[in-house]
């Protein structure tokens, strides 16, 4: 049964002390599946991302990619099976180009650097950055090094990506165009996970949503039966926008 | 390295000839000297490099892998009569395997903690050495004489064998540098040197790949031990773990250009001269003349170079083409 899924979370929770950061969570992707995990500050979902990747042990839960259990195995570990994640706060290295950057997440699936290196090209052009690859990371706009980080993580061959706030302090235009991306991933037979805060795109991408607050799934569904849970929208997403989709 | 036109190979072979003639046409044993130290420290200057400028681990304490390189050959020479060169390499091994033995549970400490830990090391391995009646303790060990030959690794006549044969060292250090540098390894270092999370997410086993980097570092600093042993031909913990000459490397390395792999190399080509020179000069008046000269220098090129003069260099390559 196990083994249709992708991903699978069961009775997943993560202690800091006395406050439990995740509490009790279950829920599973399906493969091709894009499912968002959105709840307001402080819910748990970054949390839940770490211990999917191993960044934090899970006090007690299990965590199954692909039917094989991934609980407590260490991130890069994780990595080299097929997750591949980005970060809330950007994380590319800094010190070296676009390039070279895509090139060290390539070099998981190859032992040679030119071979990691057309790879890195390939991916570069998928992701329609080809025209800055020898800018430092440094030199990117916010939009661009978000762009770099799902670079990256694409450039390790992962089955399932997850991305944690993608799309967050974004202009519209390029709001837009990590959509489109977003989209253009999926095609490839690419199961995501994504955590976010913009609704209009949630709506757009998702085929389930999980909803989390105070570390508990308070809801799971299809994205248009979970904006009108009333419990959902008590929690996250306020009175207004139950007003805008009437 | 993309744009490694026929340019840079030119200089770089240039380069090589005239240190290659430099002790046939300047005879005289003080620069010979002066360039012995120079490759000496360029070598050890590389090692840091890759662990520090590569791979982000700020060691302070590489004279501990020097020092056990020097001790490691040196008795085994004095107890069992091993020929230097198989010291040579025994020490290296012996100093990746206490490299290793050390790095590993410092494996998740970083920046400034790792640096602290290195101190704290070498400080250890220097204390334990003054102490240890096997290897003499702070009396340390005099290299017997033996037959002049290349077999023994020891020259009376003339400094000149030193002086290739240390050459040729460092220039296995560059292209090990070098080899690391544009592999896998040299990529996965930096990774790790801009943060353990964003290797990790890259599938980057961080511990594996930073202890590679300590005991390559420590096997290349340990050869150079060695050759200071059977170059001086004594040794005892002051002259080769004093944490003097740990913060010496380093410096050679910042100032020079951590990160790049001939970057040490200018660094100990700036350095050691201006030191051996001021101290020669001025340091017998007792004054600290010398000393005050050698860190008003230092000041002035970390104020306005501090990426390192190799950047310089590159930046003026550059504007050139």
């Amino acid at each position: 049964m196990s083994e249709n899924y992708c991903l699978e979370v069961k009775g997943l929770s993560k202690w800091f002390g006395g406050l439990a950061a995740n509490l009790d969570i279950d829920f599973s992707v399906a493969e091709g599946e894009i499912v968002s995990v959105i709840g307001p500050n402080g819910a748990g979902k970054s949390t839940l991302f770490n211990c999917i990747m191993g960044f934090y042990k899970p006090n007690s839960g299990k965590v199954s990619f692909f039917g094989k259990d991934i609980t407590r195995l260490r991130a890069d570990k994780v990595c080299k099976l097929g997750i591949a994640r980005t970060f809330q706060v950007v994380q590319i290295i800094s010190d070296m180009t676009v390039l070279e950057n895509v090139v060290t997440g390539a070099l998981l699936r190859y032992t040679s650097v030119a071979h990691a290196r057309e790879k890195a090209e390939e991916i570069l052009a998928f992701t329609g950055l080809s025209g800055k690859k020898d800018f430092r990371g440094t030199e990117l706009t916010i939009a661009d090094k978000k762009r770099l980080e799902v670079s990256m993580a694409l450039a390790t061959q992962p089955k399932l990506l997850m991305l944690d706030e993608a799309m967050a302090g974004l202009t519209i235009v390029e709001l837009r165009q990590i959509i489109d991306l977003i989209k253009k991933i999926r095609k490839q037979g690419m199961t995501l996970v994504v955590v976010e805060h913009v609704m209009e795109a949630v709506m757009e991408i998702s085929d389930r949503v999980v909803v989390l607050n105070s570390g508990k799934k308070i809801m799971e569904g299809p994205p248009k039966e979970v904006v009108s849970c009333p419990e959902v929208i008590q929690a996250y997403l306020g009175d207004k926008y139950r007003a805008v989709c009437k | 390295m993309k744009n490694f036109t026929a340019k840079p190979i030119t200089i770089a072979g240039a380069v090589l000839a005239l240190l290659l003639i430099f002790p046939l046409v300047i005879t005289q044993t003080f620069p010979i000297h002066v360039m012995i130290l120079v490759f000496m420290f360029g070598m050890l200057g590389v090692a840091w490099n890759i662990m520090g400028g590569y791979a982000g681990m700020f060691s302070f304490g590489q004279a501990a892998f020097f020092g056990i390189g020097a001790y490691t050959s040196s008795y085994l020479l004095i107890a069992f009569q091993v020929n230097p060169w198989i010291g040579l390499i025994l020490g290296g091994l012996v100093a990746a395997l206490v490299a290793a033995a050390i790095g590993y549970p410092c494996s998740n400490l970083r920046g400034h903690y790792f640096a602290i830990a290195s101190i704290a090391f070498s400080e250890i391995v220097r204390i334990h050495f003054n102490n240890w009646s096997l290897v003499n303790a702070a009396e340390g060990i005099t290299i017997p004489m033996m037959p002049e030959s290349l077999a023994n690794f020891m020259f009376h006549s003339s400094k000149l064998p030193y002086y290739y044969i240390i050459m040729a060292f460092l220039l296995i250090a560059v292209i090990v540098c070098y080899i690391v540098a544009t592999s896998k390894m040299g990529y996965y270092f930096r990774a790790i040197k801009e943060s353990h999370d964003v290797a990790e997410v890259l599938g980057i086993n961080v511990v594996k790949y930073r202890l590679i980097a300590i005991m390559v570092s420590a096997f290349l600093s340990a050869m150079a031990g060695t050759f200071y042993a059977q170059y001086i031909l004594y040794i005892d913990p002051e002259s080769v773990m004093l944490g003097a000459i740990s913060i010496q490397i380093v410096l050679i390395s910042m100032l020079g250009g951590a990160g790049s792999v001939l970057g040490p190399v200018l660094g100990a080509a700036i350095l050691v001269p201006l030191s051996e020179t001021t101290r020669v000069m001025l340091g017998h008046k007792g004054t600290g003349v010398d000393m005050l000269i050698y860190g008003f220098l230092i000041t002035i090129i970390s104020v306005y170079q501090p990426q390192g003069v190799w950047e310089w260099f590159t930046r003026i390559g550059k504007k050139i083409k």
